[in-house]
C-alpha cells in the first residue's frame, strides 16, 4: 500500500485533543527578544532594514557561537519577517551554527581548509588528527580558505593560521587565540595619501578628470573583469552609467574559487588603492551608493578593511558615496554576482536567470555596476600610467597584465603579476622557482577548481582569457594549481566535484543533483564514461549559472586527458 | 500589443512582445516538459524540465522565463534540448522512491504525478547506475491532520514555496538548507503540524509530484466524478470542485473564481466531510410525547432518542405544518415568526421569506444577517442607498492605502485576506485598526489598536484631521454629498489630541493615518463585525461612510466600502428579503408601492408593517399572554439561535417556550433540540442553488452526492409545508424547481439581477448590478451616483455612546466574541469536520501573556469566565494581540458557549446586539477533565 494512506488522524487528532496554549507555530519568548534587541538594536522607526538579515545573524552567532532557534523566532519578529525567511536564509550559509534550543553551542570552531591545493599539502590527515586530539572544539573541514599558498590552510575562530600543523593549531586552541591577527605591513591611510593616494579620485570627483577619458582608458588598456568572466571593464562602466539612476555599485570580494587568493593578497597589502578605484568608478559611473561583500573567511582583512573605510569617512578626500562593508557567510556561489546581490540583499545566495542583466536590473532592483576586486585595484594605476602601461605588456599575441595566484607543487607558491599569454611552463620556471623538490609537472588546473584540467603536454598554452576554451577549460580568476606525477588527475577532479557538491546552491537541478551524482559516480575505479557525459551534457547545457555550467570540466578533462587513470577508452 | 516575430521549431511565429517561449508553444500544441512552472505561480525556471535551445547562445533557455525576441530562432525539439530535458526528468525521478503518492488515475506504476507524467511523455527510464544512488529516504511528516509531506517525493521545485508565499501569503513554507540537502521546511524546519501552518493547502494543490498531499486522497487520483460548485463556508465565495468517489467527496480542490482564483482556505479544503459525519439526521423527528424542552439537555450529551422519536415525513410535515396554522388562526398572524438562514441558496431565501409574507401572514422574517452585518445595512441604506458593498475585495489591487477595521480576515475571510496581503506585497499599504492584533497585523503599514468600543472616537478623529487640515475633496462633496457642513462642524471638537485620551491611539498616528488615507490615490475601507456589533454599531458605519465621502474615496476602482459578509449567502439571503421591514431586494414593506406591487405578485394580502428582528422575536416568545405579538410558534430553517444569540439562557429559554418549534437543520443542533419537529435537511454539497457573495457576485452550487438517508433538499421541505398552510405554489423543474424560483425572485429583483437568467448563472458567475443579458455586471458602482432619492450619499454625524455595560469591580475585564480560522459560526458543522476539529478540538479564552501574568493564571490553565448573564469553564491561550484588560472567546464551542456571557443590548438602528464588549470576571477554575 502506498506510504501514508491510512495514518491516523485518529492518532494526531487524540495528540492535538488538547487544545493550544499559544497560537500557532513557535512564539518569541521574552528573554530571547531582550538577548536579540540587546545585540541588534531597538528597531528604528519604519523597522530594521530587511537586507541588514545576515548581518544580524552575524552578530547573533558570534555572541552565542552559533543560532539557537529562539534567536531566530525572535529575531524574525523584531525584523517583522516570517520565521521560515530567517531560518531558510540562516540555513544557506555554513558559517552558521544552527543549534536546537536545548543543544549547547560549541566554545570554538577550528576549520581545516579541504581544498585541492591544501589537500595536496596533506590538510586531510591534519584535519584527521585535529579531530582526534582536539575535545571539546568543533573541528570542520571546509572549502578553500584563499590561503593556498600557505597550504595546509586553517583556522582557529576567526584566526588563520598559515601552513598549519597539529601543535600550532593545539597551541593556538589551548591558548584561545581565536581573534584575527593585525596586518603590520598594510598600507594605511596616511601612508597611502603620503604617496599621492586620492589624488585622482579628487580630480575625478571635482571634475578636473573628464569621466569619459577616463573610461576611454579603460576601454584602450584593454582591462577586463578579473572576478573570471572577463567582461571589458570599460563597456561595463559604460553600460551601467547609461541606465536611468539611482545607480548602485557591488563590489565583488567573495574570492572563493579554490586556488584564488590574489584579492585578499593585495587587499591585505594596499586596501587603499582599491577603494580608490571604488571612489572613481562611483564618481565615473555615478553610483549613489557601494556595496562591499567580503567573504567571511578573510576576517585578517575585513578588519583591516573596516578600519581604513573608517579613516576614509573620518576623513574623506572627496565626497564620498554611501559605503557599506557586507559580511559573506560561507557560500562559494555567492561570488557569482547575482549570488552576491542576492546575498547583499539579505537573501539565499541563489543566482538569478539573466536576462534581465545586473546592469539594467540589479541590487535592489536598481541599475548596478558590479566589479571584482582586482579590476577596480587596477584603476588608479591604469589611470595614472596611461594604457599602454597596462597593454603593452603579454606574450604570446596576448595583451595585459595578470595576477596569478599560483600553488600546488611549485617551489615558490603565491601571487605573480605576470604577462598576459604566459604558459604555465614559463609561469612555473620563471616566476615560482620552478617544480617543487622531487616533483616533475603532470597536470594542472589553470582556472581554479572550475576552469578544468590540462595535462602536461598542454603546458605550453598561453594562458589568458579565450585560450584555453578550444582545451575544454578556461583561466577565470587565474588561479594555477600545479600537480606532480604524485598525484592523480581523477583525485583532483573529485576533490573539485565535492565542492561543486558542496557548494551548490540547490537551485536548479542539473547542479542540485548532478554534482552530487557525479561526485559519488567519480568514486569509482573505472568511470561509467555515458552517464558522468550525460550529467555533464546536462549540468553545461541547463544550469542557471556558471557553477553548474563549468561543475562538467573535471569531467569532460579526465575523460578527454587521463582516461588511463578512471580506465576510460583512451582517445587517439 | 506589440508582436514579435520569430522561429519556433522551424515555423514562422507572432507572439505579443514578453510572453514566454513556453505559453507561445502551448497556445500552438507544443508539449514542452515542465514541473517547476504551474499557471498562477510566477515562473521560476528552477527545474529545467522545459529547456529549448535558442540558436546562438552558449546555453539552453528555461522556456517558462524567457521571451521571445525578434528573429531569435528556437528548438523545443531539438537534439540537444530534448537530451537535457529527458536528463532532468531521469535525475529527478532517479532520487524518487519506487512507490508514490499521486498515481496518474489509478496506475501504480505512474506514482509521482506530472513528472511520471512528463517521463512518460519522453520515454524516460531510469538507468540503473542513477537509481542506484536513489538519495537518503527521510521519515514522513505526517503531523498535520489534513496533509501528509512525504520529502522522499520532493523534486525542491518550490511550488509549495510560492503557493504559501507569492499566492496565499501565510509564509510558513521555505526551501532552507542548500546543494543536495535543499529541503522543503515549515517554519525551523518544524513538523507541519506544530508549525504556523493554517492549513489552507495551497502547497497541496501546487506539488507536482505528490510530496505534499491530502491524507484523503492519496495514492490513486481517479475519481468517480468532478462537480463545480462553491465553498459554503464564507461570504467570500471561493469556487469549489468536489472530488467524489464511493459517493462521498474525497477532497476538494480550488477552482478559477472571480473570488479566489484557485485558493481556498483550511475550512473550504478540508472541512467538507461534515456532510457525512454520522451525527446527521436521516428521518424526521418529533418530540415525544410528554418530554419537555429542557434547556439543560442541549449540550447533546442525552441520547436524542429519550427526547425524539423518528417519524415519517408525511406525518412529520402535517406534525409541523398544522399547529402553526392553528396558531395563526388561534392568536393571528403575529403569532409566527421564521428564522431562514444565510448558509442556504438564495432561492431557498425566498421561498423561505415568501412562505412567512404570505403563508404565516406577517414580516416576522430574519436572519442571522442581524447579528452582523445589520447595523452596517442600516448605516449603509441611510447614507449610500445600498446594503452592499460599493467594490470587490480584490480591488485592493488597485488601492495604495487600505483600511481593515474591526475585522480579522486572515481567519475569517482567508482568501479575501490573502489579496489584501498580495496588494501589501506590491507596496498597497494597511492599515489595521482593531483593538485586537490578528495576522493581517505582521502585512500592515500601521496598526491601530484602538481601545474596544472607541471606534467612533478614532473616526471622529480622523475626520477631524481631514477637514481641519483642507484634505476633503470639496468637489465630491459639493456635486455628491449632503449634510455636508453639519458634518464638519460636528467633528471640529474631536481633536486627535482630546481622542487620544479615549481611544488610545497616539494624536500624531491619528494624523499620519488620516493623511495618509485622504490624499492616497485610491483608498478603501474594509470593516467586519468588530465595527457592526456595538449598540453604536451603526454609527461606526456612519463615520465610515463620513471618511469615504468627504475624502472622494469611493466610486472608483481601488476605493469605497466594503462591509465584509459572514456567511456565505448572507448577501443573497439579505437581497432575497430575509428582513423584517424589506421585501426582496430591500424594497420596504412599509412602502405603499413595493407591497402594493408585491401583493400583485404573489397575489395575496399582505402585512404593510415591519416584522420583528431576532433579538426582538426572542424577546416576544418570552412576552406576557396579552401581548397581541407575542410569538407562539416558529420555523427555523438552518439556523442556531441557541447557540448564536447573546444571552443565550434567555434565548434558549425563549425558544423553549414556545408553543411549536419546527426547526430544519442537518444536525441535531442546540436550536434543535427545543424543537417540537426536527426535519431532516440537506447539506450545500447535497443541492443545486445559487449564493451571493460579498462582492455580490452570484454563483452556481450545484448537487455532488444525494443526502444521506430521508434527508430532503430543502427547497422541497419549504414547499412541501408551503403545501400545507394552503398555498398553492407550483415550481416545476429537477432539483425541486429551483430554476423556476429563481427565475421567479429575479423578477422581484429585476435592478440587481434583471439580466442574470438561470442559464447565465450555469455558465459562470455573474456579479450585480445586472440588468440585461449583455450587462456584463458591475462590481464597482457608485460612479457617479449614489441610489439614494437624489442620488447624493447622505451624511451622518456620529457622537460618543459608551457600550451598554461597562467593566466594574465585580466584572473588571471585557469579553470580545468572535470566530477562529477552523471553525464556523456555532460550529454546528465544522466541529463535525475531522481535520477542523483535530485542529481546534476545544474552546479556548485567549489573553495577553502580561494580562495573564496580572490576573495570576497562565497559558493552558482552566479558568471559570462569568458574566452576569452566565459563565464558561475554559482553558486559557496566551495572544499577545488581545489588548489588555480583555479577553476573547470564539462563539462555536457549545461546551463553553460564549453568548452564553454576552450582553443583548441592542443597536437602536440595525438591531444588532453588542456581541463585542461585555464585562466580564475570570478566575482559576480546578483542572478540568481533558
Amino acid at each position: 500500500m502506498v506510504n501514508a494512506t491510512h495514518i491516523g488522524l485518529d492518532q494526531v487528532r487524540q495528540q492535538l485533543r488538547q487544545p493550544r496554549s499559544q497560537l500557532k507555530g513557535r512564539q518569541a519568548t521574552g528573554q530571547a527578544l531582550e538577548e536579540v534587541r540587546a545585540l541588534i538594536g531597538e528597531p528604528p522607526t519604519n523597522g530594521h532594514r530587511r537586507d541588514l538579515l545576515i548581518e544580524h545573524l552575524h552578530v547573533l552567532n558570534d555572541h552565542f557561537h552559533g543560532l539557537f532557534e529562539r534567536h531566530i523566532v525572535a529575531l524574525a519578529a523584531e525584523m517583522r519577517l516570517p520565521v521560515v525567511e530567517v531560518f531558510e536564509v540562516a540555513s544557506f550559509y555554513h558559517h552558521f551554527e544552527l543549534l536546537k534550543d536545548a543543544e549547547t553551542a560549541p566554545h570554538m570552531t577550528v576549520r581545516v581548509c579541504n581544498s585541492l591545493s591544501c589537500s595536496l599539502a596533506g590538510s586531510d590527515s591534519l584535519l584527521r588528527q585535529l579531530q582526534n586530539d582536539l575535545l571539546d572544539v568543533k573541528v570542520v573541514p571546509v572549502p578553500c580558505l584563499g590561503r593556498c599558498e600557505q597550504a595546509p590552510a586553517a583556522q582557529v575562530g576567526q584566526q588563520a593560521v598559515a601552513h598549519a600543523t597539529v601543535d600550532m593549531m593545539a597551541q593556538r586552541v589551548a591558548q584561545n587565540q581565536t581573534a584575527p591577527e593585525a596586518l603590520p605591513d598594510a598600507i594605511r591611510l596616511d601612508a597611502y595619501l603620503q604617496t599621492g593616494g586620492y589624488q585622482l579620485a579628487q580630480q575625478v570627483a571635482a571634475g578636473l578628470k573628464d569621466h569619459e577619458s577616463v573610461i576611454q582608458v579603460l576601454e584602450s588598456s584593454g582591462l577586463r573583469g578579473l572576478g573570471g568572466a572577463g567582461f571589458p571593464a570599460g563597456r561595463k562602466w559604460r553600460i551601467v552609467r547609461n541606465q536611468s539612476g539611482p545607480r548602485l555599485m557591488a563590489v565583488n570580494i567573495d574570492e572563493g574559487e579554490p586556488g584564488t587568493f590574489k584579492d585578499r593578497t593585495c587587499l591585505e597589502a594596499d586596501p587603499h588603492r582599491f577603494l580608490e578605484g571604488v571612489l572613481i568608478a562611483a564618481s565615473v559611473v555615478g553610483c549613489e551608493a557601494v556595496y562591499i561583500y567580503l567573504r567571511d573567511e578573510y576576517h585578517e582583512a575585513r578588519v583591516l578593511l573596516s578600519e581604513e573605510l573608517a579613516s576614509l569617512q573620518a576623513n574623506p578626500p572627496c565626497a564620498l558615496p554611501r559605503i557599506e562593508l557586507r559580511r559573506g557567510a560561507g557560500a562559494y556561489i555567492c561570488g557569482e554576482e547575482s549570488a552576491m546581490i542576492e546575498s547583499i540583499e539579505g537573501k539565499r545566495g541563489e543566482p538569478r536567470m539573466r536576462p534581465p542583466y545586473i546592469a539594467e536590473v540589479g541590487l535592489f532592483g536598481r541599475p548596478t555596476l558590479e566589479h571584482n576586486f582586482e579590476t577596480l585595484f587596477w584603476v588608479r594605476e591604469l589611470i595614472e600610467q596611461g594604457a599602454d602601461s597596462f597593454s603593452a605588456h603579454g606574450r604570446h599575441g596576448r595583451q595585459g597584465l595578470r595576477r596569478f595566484s599560483v600553488s600546488g607543487r611549485v617551489k615558490q607558491p603565491g601571487v605573480k603579476l605576470a604577462p598576459a599569454g604566459i604558459t604555465l611552463r614559463e609561469l612555473v620556471d620563471e616566476y615560482c622557482g620552478g617544480m617543487a623538490e622531487g616533483h616533475t609537472l603532470y597536470a594542472y588546473l589553470p582556472g581554479g577548481a572550475s576552469g578544468g584540467i590540462l595535462p602536461a603536454r598542454l603546458a605550453d598554452v598561453p594562458l589568458d582569457f579565450d585560450t584555453l576554451q578550444p582545451h575544454g577549460c578556461f583561466i577565470g580568476s587565474a588561479a594555477v594549481m600545479v600537480l606532480s606525477q604524485h598525484d592523480s588527475a581523477r583525485e583532483a577532479a573529485v576533490n573539485v566535484m565535492r565542492f561543486f557538491a558542496h557548494e551548490s546552491c540547490g537551485q536548479c537541478t542539473p547542479c542540485r543533483v548532478g554534482t552530487d551524482k557525479a561526485a559519488q559516480l567519480m568514486t569509482a575505479a573505472v568511470w561509467d564514461a555515458d552517464t558522468l557525459q550525460d550529467l555533464a551534457q546536462v549540468m553545461g547545457d541547463a544550469s542557471i549559472c556558471g557553477l553548474g555550467q563549468a561543475a562538467p570540466n573535471p569531467i569532460r578533462c579526465v575523460l578527454d586527458y587521463f582516461p588511463h587513470e578512471v580506465g576510460a577508452e583512451v582517445k587517439a | 500589443m506589440s508582436t514579435v516575430q520569430f522561429t519556433l521549431n522551424g515555423q514562422s511565429v507572432e507572439a505579443p512582445a514578453g510572453k514566454s517561449i513556453f505559453n507561445i508553444a502551448k497556445d500552438l500544441g507544443i508539449a514542452i516538459p515542465h514541473l517547476c512552472h504551474k499557471e498562477g505561480l510566477a515562473p521560476d525556471g528552477n527545474c529545467r524540465a522545459c529547456v529549448v535551445e535558442v540558436a546562438g547562445e552558449r546555453t539552453l533557455a528555461p522556456s517558462c522565463c524567457r521571451s521571445a525576441k525578434p528573429g531569435m530562432q528556437v528548438q523545443t525539439n531539438s537534439e540537444r534540448a530534448v537530451k537535457s530535458q529527458k536528463m532532468v526528468l531521469e535525475m529527478l525521478l532517479a532520487d524518487l522512491p519506487e512507490q508514490g503518492n499521486k498515481w496518474l488515475d489509478d496506475r501504480a506504476e505512474a506514482p509521482h504525478g506530472e513528472l511520471s507524467q512528463w517521463a512518460e511523455h519522453h520515454g524516460v527510464q531510469v538507468r540503473p547506475a542513477l537509481a542506484q544512488l536513489r538519495r537518503e529516504t527521510v521519515p514522513a511528516d505526517l503531523s498535520h491532520p489534513a496533509m501528509a509531506v512525504n520529502l522522499d517525493a520532493c523534486i525542491q521545485c518550490n511550488r509549495c514555496q510560492r503557493a504559501c508565499r507569492d499566492l496565499q501569503v501565510n509564509d510558513v513554507i521555505g526551501l532552507a538548507f542548500r546543494g543536495a540537502h535543499t529541503q522543503v521546511v515549515f517554519d525551523l524546519a518544524d513538523p507541519m503540524g506544530g508549525s504556523s501552518c493554517v492549513g489552507c493547502g495551497e502547497c497541496v494543490q501546487a506539488c507536482p509530484t505528490g510530496a505534499l498531499m491530502p491524507k484523503s486522497h492519496m495514492g490513486p487520483q481517479k475519481v468517480d466524478r468532478e462537480v463545480d460548485s462553491v465553498c459554503p463556508f464564507c461570504g467570500v465565495g471561493c469556487l469549489v470542485t468536489y472530488q467524489v468517489k464511493d459517493e462521498k467527496i474525497i477532497s476538494v480542490k480550488g477552482r478559477e473564481g472571480p473570488a479566489n482564483e484557485g485558493r481556498l482556505c483550511v475550512k473550504g479544503r478540508f472541512g467538507m466531510d461534515y456532510i457525512h459525519s454520522p451525527d446527521r439526521i436521516t428521518q424526521p423527528l418529533i418530540r415525544k410525547t410528554g418530554v419537555g424542552k429542557d434547556v439543560g439537555l442541549i449540550d447533546g450529551h442525552t441520547d436524542w432518542r429519550e427526547v425524539f422519536r423518528e417519524a415519517t415525513w408525511e406525518e412529520a410535515l402535517d406534525l409541523a405544518a398544522l399547529p402553526l396554522n392553528t396558531l395563526r388562526q388561534q392568536h393571528g398572524p403575529k403569532s409566527l415568526a421564521g428564522f431562514g438562514s444565510a448558509k442556504g441558496s438564495n432561492e431557498e431565501a425566498y421561498l423561505f421569506q415568501k412562505l412567512v409574507r404570505t403563508g404565516f401572514g406577517s414580516n416576522n422574517v430574519d436572519h442571522c444577517t442581524r447579528l452582523c452585518h445589520a447595523s452596517s445595512v442600516a448605516a449603509l441604506l441611510e447614507g449610500v442607498g445600498s446594503g452592499a458593498v460599493s467594490n470587490p475585495v480584490r480591488d485592493v489591487e488597485h488601492s495604495d492605502l487600505i483600511i481593515v477595521i474591526g475585522s480579522n480576515p486572515t481567519a475569517n475571510h482567508p482568501v479575501a485576506a490573502t489579496w489584501m496581503k498580495n496588494a501589501a506585497q506590491r507596496g498597497t499599504r494597511i492599515v489595521l485598526a482593531d483593538p485586537r492584533i490578528t495576522d493581517i497585523g505582521s502585512h500592515a503599514w500601521r496598526t491601530l489598536q484602538f481601545k474596544a468600543d472607541s471606534d467612533v472616537a478614532l473616526l471622529n478623529a480622523m475626520l477631524h484631521v481631514i477637514v481641519t487640515e483642507n484634505l476633503c475633496d470639496e468637489n465630491f462633496l459639493r456635486d455628491r454629498a449632503d449634510n455636508v457642513a453639519e458634518l464638519k462642524a460636528h467633528v471640529q471638537s474631536y481633536t486627535p489630541e482630546a481622542m487620544s485620551a479615549v481611544c488610545g491611539i497616539p494624536a500624531d498616528t491619528i494624523r499620519e493615518v488620516a493623511r495618509a488615507y485622504a490624499t492616497a490615490k485610491a483608498a478603501m475601507i474594509l470593516w467586519g463585525m468588530g465595527v457592526s456589533q456595538h449598540v453604536h454599531g451603526t454609527d461606526n458605519v456612519r463615520c465610515l461612510i463620513a471618511l469615504a465621502s468627504i475624502t472622494g474615496q469611493i466610486g472608483r476602482p481601488g476605493t469605497g466600502l466594503h462591509p465584509l459578509r459572514g456567511q456565505n449567502n448572507v448577501q443573497g439571503a439579505s437581497d432575497a428579503g430575509l428582513i423584517p421591514m424589506m421585501y426582496p431586494n430591500y424594497q420596504r414593506v412599509s412602502d405603499k408601492s413595493a407591497h402594493d406591487w408585491f401583493e400583485k405578485f404573489w397575489d395575496t394580502k399582505l402585512d404593510d408593517q415591519p416584522g420583528y428582528t431576532v433579538v426582538e422575536i426572542m424577546h416576544k416568545a418570552l412576552a406576557p399572554d396579552t401581548d397581541p405579538h407575542k410569538v407562539r410558534g416558529m420555523y427555523i430553517m438552518g439556523e442556531n439561535p441557541a447557540m448564536s444569540d447573546p444571552d443565550l439562557h434567555h434565548a434558549r429559554h425563549a425558544l423553549a417556550s414556545l408553543q411549536h418549534l419546527v426547526v430544519q437543520d442537518i444536525f441535531l443542533t442546540e436550536t434543535a433540540w427545543l424543537a417540537d419537529v426536527v426535519l431532516p435537511a440537506s447539506a450545500w454539497p447535497e443541492k443545486t442553488g445559487t449564493v451571493s457573495n460579498t462582492d455580490r457576485t452570484v454563483q452556481m452550487g450545484r448537487q455532488a452526492v444525494l443526502p444521506p438517508g430521508g434527508a430532503k433538499p430543502d427547497l422541497w421541505i419549504i414547499q412541501q409545508l408551503a403545501q400545507r398552510m394552503g398555498l398553492g405554489w407550483a415550481y416545476a423543474g429537477e432539483h425541486d424547481g429551483v430554476a423556476a424560483v429563481y427565475e421567479e425572485m429575479r423578477q422581484a429583483m429585476a435592478p440587481a439581477i434583471g439580466g442574470i437568467d438561470w442559464a447565465r448563472l450555469n455558465a459562470g458567475s455573474v456579479t450585480y448590478p445586472c440588468v440585461s443579458a449583455d450587462d456584463p455586471g458591475q462590481p464597482i458602482v457608485f460612479h457617479d451616483q449614489f441610489p439614494t432619492q437624489d442620488g447624493r450619499v447622505r451624511l451622518v454625524t456620529a457622537g460618543l455612546i459608551p457600550a451598554n455595560e461597562q467593566p466594574d469591580a465585580e466584572y473588571p475585564l471585557v469579553l470580545i466574541t468572535g470566530r477562529q480560522l477552523e471553525h464556523w459560526h456555532t460550529g454546528s458543522m465544522t466541529r463535525r469536520a475531522k481535520v477542523l476539529d483535530a485542529l481546534e478540538p476545544a474552546a479556548t479564552a485567549s489573553m495577553h501573556g502580561s494580562e495573564m501574568q496580572r490576573l495570576g493564571l497562565q497559558a493552558g490553565q482552566w479558568v471559570r469566565m462569568a458574566s452576569r448573564r452566565g459563565e464558561v469553564v475554559l482553558p486559557l491561550r496566551q495572544d499577545d494581540g488581545t489588548p489588555l484588560g480583555t479577553v476573547f472567546i470564539p462563539f462555536a464551542y457549545q461546551e463553553a458557549a460564549a453568548n452564553l456571557l454576552t450582553n443583548a443590548a441592542l443597536d437602536p438602528f440595525g438591531k444588532i446586539p453588542e456581541f463585542k464588549f461585555c464585562a466580564v470576571r475570570v478566575e482559576a477554575a480546578p483542572l478540568q477533565k481533558a
